[in-house]
């Protein structure tokens, strides 16, 4: 059977995001596959060092507009874990609801994807049209569609609307009725049976092996959930994590909809909280001392983890960023390789990558796409001396001590 | 170019390029498809390939790494094409104002641009108004 390559984006109709696939396939099948990043890399690191620990919460916000709250819950998680604060109960019960309502948009507009992805626009368009009015709500809520801005250090920066309960009951309702009726279908559907079972099978010793988190670790029967887990807010309420055993598409797709009537039971708990919860819902936080903390939170695709080093200053020395799909990306290899190149697409999405949270680093190539020989630091002072012969001239300066090393 | 006007107005195919965003344009884009919006009604149809387009929306601050590629995506669609640049980042950078990987702030750096519609993101309502004041300004 005759070789041959695939290249698949880094525009391409199936990716939202600019990404790039190099598949080997032999015949129809999948041999090989090896995915080039860097495409949306923005440097959010290195930006949120030159802002103050306020700021950096509404920027790790826009890592990524899909978990625009899995990103500041953990770094707001990191900056409370320097200073051991309090957060007060009701600010406790806001950040869950936000949270919750989050997985649900985010599962949602995954089950639309793939359904768009298996070439079935029906559900796309379905399961959107359900997404919609959550959306509403935290425009309601939070003012905002998709960037809610409602962290602080140490609670939220806004209140929520007593008077809106009455509003949000209705929707979730609705939600629960319409994801029973997409996990009935799920089951009867010939077309989603015949089209994701036993498709793109990760196995438990896989999601181990590769450290898969998140949905796609639960469906392979791995048992791991940072809510329950880490506890923290998550322990003034009831839920349960659900877990899969087969690892296919199908189980992803079932787990994400039994996960959504999950959510909509601890946004119910909430609702039910906020009118006996009164009081303050933002402990301020004046000054962060020196330290380092870490924060996770169970985003909507998996564990995201924030580590944020203090000296003592408005902002932070060092904040790194680790998202789930960096680590539930490299599955691929497990799951795409021996199956028929029309499966490997929708395998691909299974995961729900989110490419823009990944891309945290970067690597310096010069013309010829080798690897620099000179690195950062050499290249900082021959920058340093560029703008040091400009504005002193052959002048001696105490930046000389440098150079002369 | 009376004609073609007259029949663009009827029927837009827009392509979507996400050039290093944070998605939520791009969610937004899509959200417009769906039946909350709806403006297929309008003519108005995603397509797959810059080279079927008569619209590109593009979202994002452009990385040095995606900037040759929107580039050569906007030299192969066929022209006369409109390019609309969709969120702050594509105007003003938003918070990504001063990262060392930006090439496009504002998009013009990159590649002629029509119509900007600012906004973090934009409402699904105010891309429409967008869409629909650049096509009031062809005779």
């Amino acid at each position: 059977m005759s070789k041959c390559r695939i290249p698949l984006g880094p525009f391409h109709p199936l990716l939202e995001e600019a990404e790039f696939f190099d598949i080997k396939v032999e015949g129809e099948k999948v041999i090989d596959i090896e995915m080039e990043t860097g495409w949306m890399h923005r440097g959010h690191e290195k930006i949120s060092e030159t802002k103050s620990f306020t700021q950096s919460i509404y920027l790790v916000e826009r890592i990524c507009g899909i978990c625009s709250t899995s990103h500041p819950f953990a770094a707001a998680h990191a900056m409370e874990d320097i200073n051991n604060v309090e957060i007060p109960e009701r600010g406790q019960y806001i950040r869950i609801f936000i949270g919750e309502m989050e997985r649900i948009h985010s599962h949602l507009l995954w089950l639309g994807l793939a359904g768009h992805f298996i070439g079935y626009d029906t559900l796309w368009m379905w399961t959107w049209k359900y997404r919609e009015p959550v959306l509403q709500i935290f425009e309601k809520v939070s003012g905002n569609r998709n960037h809610y801005a409602m962290f602080r250090v140490g609670g939220v920066g806004r209140d929520f609307d007593n008077a809106l309960i009455p509003e949000i009951h209705p929707v979730l309702d609705m939600l629960e009725k319409k994801m029973l009726m997409i996990a009935g279908a799920a089951e009867d559907d010939p077309v989603l049976r015949s089209r994701l079972k036993g498709v793109g099978v990760l196995t438990k010793e896989d999601a181990i092996n590769y450290c898969a988190n998140g949905p796609t670790a639960r469906a392979s029967g791995v048992d791991i959930d940072v809510r329950r887990d880490d506890g923290l807010e998550y322990d003034l309420i009831n839920f349960d994590v659900i877990v899969l055993p087969n690892g296919d598409v199908y189980d992803k797709l079932v787990l994400r909809v039994l996960e959504i009537i999950e959510s909509v039971k601890i946004a119910r708990q909430c609702l039910d909280a906020f009118p006996k919860v009164g009081g303050e819902y933002l402990n301020k936080v004046k000054h962060i001392s020196p330290g380092e903390g870490i924060g996770r939170y169970e985003a909507p695709r998996g564990e995201v983890f924030h580590y944020i080093r203090s000296d003592g200053s408005n902002r932070p020395l060092r904040h790194k960023v680790r998202a789930p799909s960096f680590s539930n990306i490299p599955t691929y290899k497990a799951s795409c390789v021996g199956i028929p190149l029309a499966d490997a697409l929708i395998t691909l999405a299974s995961v729900d990558p989110c490419y823009c949270c990944t891309e945290r680093s970067i690597r310096v190539i010069d013309k010829n796409n080798q690897r620099l020989q000179h690195n950062l630091l050499t290249m900082s002072r021959d920058k340093t001396a560029a703008l040091k012969k400009t504005i002193a001239g052959n002048e001696k300066t105490p930046i000389d001590r440098v150079f002369e090393d | 170019m009376g004609l073609y006007n007259k029949i663009i107005k009827k029927s837009i195919w827009v392509f979507h390029v996400s050039a290093s965003p944070c998605n939520n344009c791009d969610i937004e884009i899509l959200d417009l498809l769906t039946p909350g919006y709806d403006i297929e009604r309008f003519g108005i149809k995603l397509v797959g390939s810059a080279r079927h387009a008569d619209v590109l929306l593009v979202t994002g601050v452009v990385s040095y790494k995606v900037a040759p590629r929107l580039k050569q995506l906007y030299e192969q669609a066929a022209k006369p094409l409109f390019v609309v640049g969709i969120g702050t980042c594509t105007t003003g950078g938003a918070t990504f104002k001063t990262s060392y990987n930006k090439a496009g702030i504002p998009l013009e750096k990159v590649i002629p641009v029509n119509a900007y519609v600012p906004g973090c993101p934009p409402k699904p309502e105010a891309m429409i108004d967008g869409v629909v004041k650049l096509l009031g300004t062809l005779k």
